[in-house]
């Protein structure tokens, strides 16, 4: 029974990990059709931000708390600048998008290598964090529960936008259909902004949120990227439900397996899972109800 | 008169789209620069320029899948590491049982307990590997490329799957280093299908049968390029579901591409091995699959001659400025992808007809108009309609 209860929350915990990572992800690739290969570059400056404010702010849980908003800011930056400049011409070529947006991962993670060094820098982690708690039997690191809940949160308050706001119920509508949008009066170019600095800026928290569980280095995005784009696909383009159940599913695959055998071989078995799964449902999980032949 | 109808549209047709008389020109110049190449090199250069030669065969594929097909596939590292692996493995096996070796290549004994597993015995004989060389990443890709593009899953959804294709590949190659020598990848070959691979009369008839390779490659992807196939091809790129419903099967044209271009991978790959001396998840991870694309981009995907002359401009920059300038080099690296990309999706190559065209246009000569016309199908692959509608 603990050993279940273990699997399934560190299933849930890769799950939240790889949800933080895909669910800016989901938003831009859903609304504009572009995948941001930069987005694990986002995850990286989020990461880096932690180290930068505790240069300044000693007390690490402190730190922390400063750097989701600063990570937040400053990956949105980071995007908005990425799109102003140079994707918000490229609309029209979503594949093109993707090797531009590659160029731009490799500029970022070039910069990180000169400015913090290709070594991972040392991270102070809230004391309080490395503890385990006992779960049912089954010991999980607080850090774990606290990403877990952090995820929780986030989709929580991004579906709370989408719903309930004019911002999010513009992304709504530009998303379903561009063009019944801008008849309507919906500034599209404006939202597409929005929708992609939100996106940036939420993988700059998941960012924060990694360097508690791993190592704080310029490739540390490049890591999570791959899975981050399966759970995208996954998951469907309409909604953001459809990435928090594909992120938990492949989490929970990806742990299961990797405890009976080894880490390849559960990459290998989740990538066969996303392609059967596209056999079987070619949109994703959830999907736009359109008339269009695409 | 149905067939005389669709004589001249055929013959229309090919007077619009076949590769120009300056396209032969170039290529006959090509053939010539690279066949005269190790009369001025020496030898460590020669063996340099056939690596960058290996590479170019998987941006030829690339440039009908990709420039020609609108599929963009990031994950060509597969097929480049199935035909370097399955060659590796049998020089490998071939080098251990020479001079009588107890045929168990060293790093099997040095990290394993000795023993060659059960999926490598086949690759001792040389027959079994050069039939597996081609056949092996076809069938993958067919696999991929059927289950996929039949559902009718494509543009960034392929994109994606390709790459974590490779992700995985890379991963299990590392992972098992018993059997794949892990991320050191395997190395030290003395000798290919039985020729000593340090003399250097073979390094030069091994870059010949490199070039003679490529030279090959070009002119059949050039046929395909404007035969009928190439041009359903192309209508697949711009207009799917224009094509969809005049009867053809979009999914099958662009799984034969797919597997078009798997398999010149797998031969460069293949090559790659005894050229380079060695194969390593590092030459086909995801980064790497992802740079093949950055010299087709350059060259001009769409074009002939293109992605063998950008694929080789870069390989050139790299080898001369990574060492170097390592950093300045990413940057670089990463400015050229942004800038290709963004500014010039037609390559270095549309730059030639649009100079042309706007000399033209400042002379005011006629016939501008048939020149602008010619190179249009050419020209920057747009998003399809379909992918336009999907959004």
């Amino acid at each position: 029974m603990d050993v279940v209860v273990g699997q399934l929350l560190a299933g849930l915990s890769v799950g939240s990990v790889l949800l933080l990572a895909a669910v800016g992800m989901s938003l831009t690739f859903g609304q504009m059709g572009i995948i941001n290969m930069a987005h694990g570059e986002f995850i990286m400056i989020g990461a880096y931000t932690v180290y930068m404010v505790q240069q300044f702010v000693s007390v690490a849980a402190l730190s922390y708390v400063i750097a989701i908003p600063c990570a937040f800011l400053l990956a949105a930056a980071v995007g908005v600048l990425l799109e102003q400049g140079v994707l918000q011409f490229m609309y029209r070529r979503p594949l093109d998008t993707l090797l531009v947006t590659f160029g731009v991962s490799l500029i970022l993670q070039q910069a990180a290598r000169d400015i913090f060094g290709a070594p991972a820098v040392a991270i102070n982690i809230p004391e309080f964090l490395s503890g385990h708690v006992s779960l049912l039997g089954a010991a999980i690191p607080v850090s774990r529960i606290l990403i877990i809940v952090l995820a929780m949160v986030l989709v929580l308050l991004v579906s709370w936008l989408l719903k309930a706001t004019q911002v999010g119920r513009r992304m709504r509508a530009v998303t379903v259909n561009r063009e019944l949008a801008e008849v309507s009066g919906i500034p599209t170019r404006r939202t597409d902004r929005l929708t992609f600095a939100l996106g940036s800026g939420l993988a700059g928290i998941a960012g924060v949120a990694i360097t508690l569980i791993g190592s704080t280095t310029p490739t540390l995005g490049s890591n999570y990227i791959v899975y981050a784009f399966l759970v995208v696909v996954a998951g469907g383009l309409s909604s953001i439900w459809g990435a928090v159940i594909a992120a938990v599913a492949l989490g929970i695959v990806q742990s299961a397996i990797a405890f009976g055998t080894t880490q390849s071989i559960a990459t290998w078995v989740s990538f066969l899972l996303v392609v059967l799964f596209l056999q079987w449902r070619p949109q994703g999980i959830f999907s736009l109800k359109t008339r269009s032949l695409a | 008169m149905k067939k005389t109808m669709s004589a001249v549209i055929a013959r229309r047709d090919r007077r619009v789209a076949g590769p120009g008389r300056s396209s032969w020109i170039l290529f006959a110049a090509l053939a010539m620069v690279l066949a005269l190449a190790p009369m001025v090199l020496n030898q460590f250069n020669i063996g340099l320029l056939a690596k960058f030669l290996c590479y170019s065969m998987v941006a030829i594929g690339l440039g009908l899948l990709w420039g020609r097909g609108g599929v963009l596939s990031l994950g060509q590292g597969v097929f480049f590491g199935l035909g370097g692996y399955i060659m590796a493995m049998h020089m490998q096996l071939a080098d251990a049982s020479a001079n009588g070796g107890s045929g168990v290549p060293e790093f099997m004994s040095l990290y394993g307990n000795g023993h060659v597993p059960g999926w490598w015995l086949p690759f001792r004989s040389g027959v079994v590997t050069l039939i597996a060389i081609p056949v092996v990443p076809m069938l993958v890709a067919w696999a991929l490329g059927a289950a996929v593009f039949k559902r009718r899953v494509k543009g960034a959804y392929f994109s994606i799957l390709s790459q974590a294709l490779v992700a995985a590949f890379a991963l299990l190659l590392i992972g098992a280093q018993t059997s794949t020598g892990g991320s050191n990848g395997l190395s030290d070959f003395t000798g290919f299908f039985g020729y000593v691979l340090n003399d250097p009369v073979n390094q030069r008839s091994l870059y010949y049968l490199v070039l003679i390779v490529v030279l090959v490659m070009l002119l059949a992807t050039g046929l395909l390029m404007y035969s009928r196939f190439g041009e359903v091809l192309l209508a697949v790129r711009d207009t799917e579901e224009r094509v969809r419903f005049l009867g053809y099967d979009p999914a099958s044209i662009k799984t034969a591409a797919f597997v078009y271009a798997a398999l010149l991978a797998s031969i460069g790959g293949a090559l790659f091995v005894p050229v380079a001396g060695i194969i390593s998840p590092s030459d086909i991870g995801v980064t790497p699959s992802i740079i093949f694309l950055l010299g087709v981009a350059l060259g001009g995907r769409s074009t002939f001659l293109g992605p063998v002359l950008g694929s080789l401009i870069v390989s050139i920059a790299q080898n001369s400025l990574s060492s170097a300038f390592p950093s300045f080099w990413s940057y670089l690296e990463g400015a050229l992808f942004i800038v290709v990309i963004a500014l010039l999706p037609g390559g270095v190559a549309t730059l030639v007809p649009s100079i042309r065209r706007w000399r033209r246009r400042v002379s005011g000569a006629p016939g501008a108009r048939g020149g602008s016309r010619a190179s249009q199908t050419d020209a920057v692959p747009e998003a399809s309609a379909g992918e336009l509608v999907s959004r």
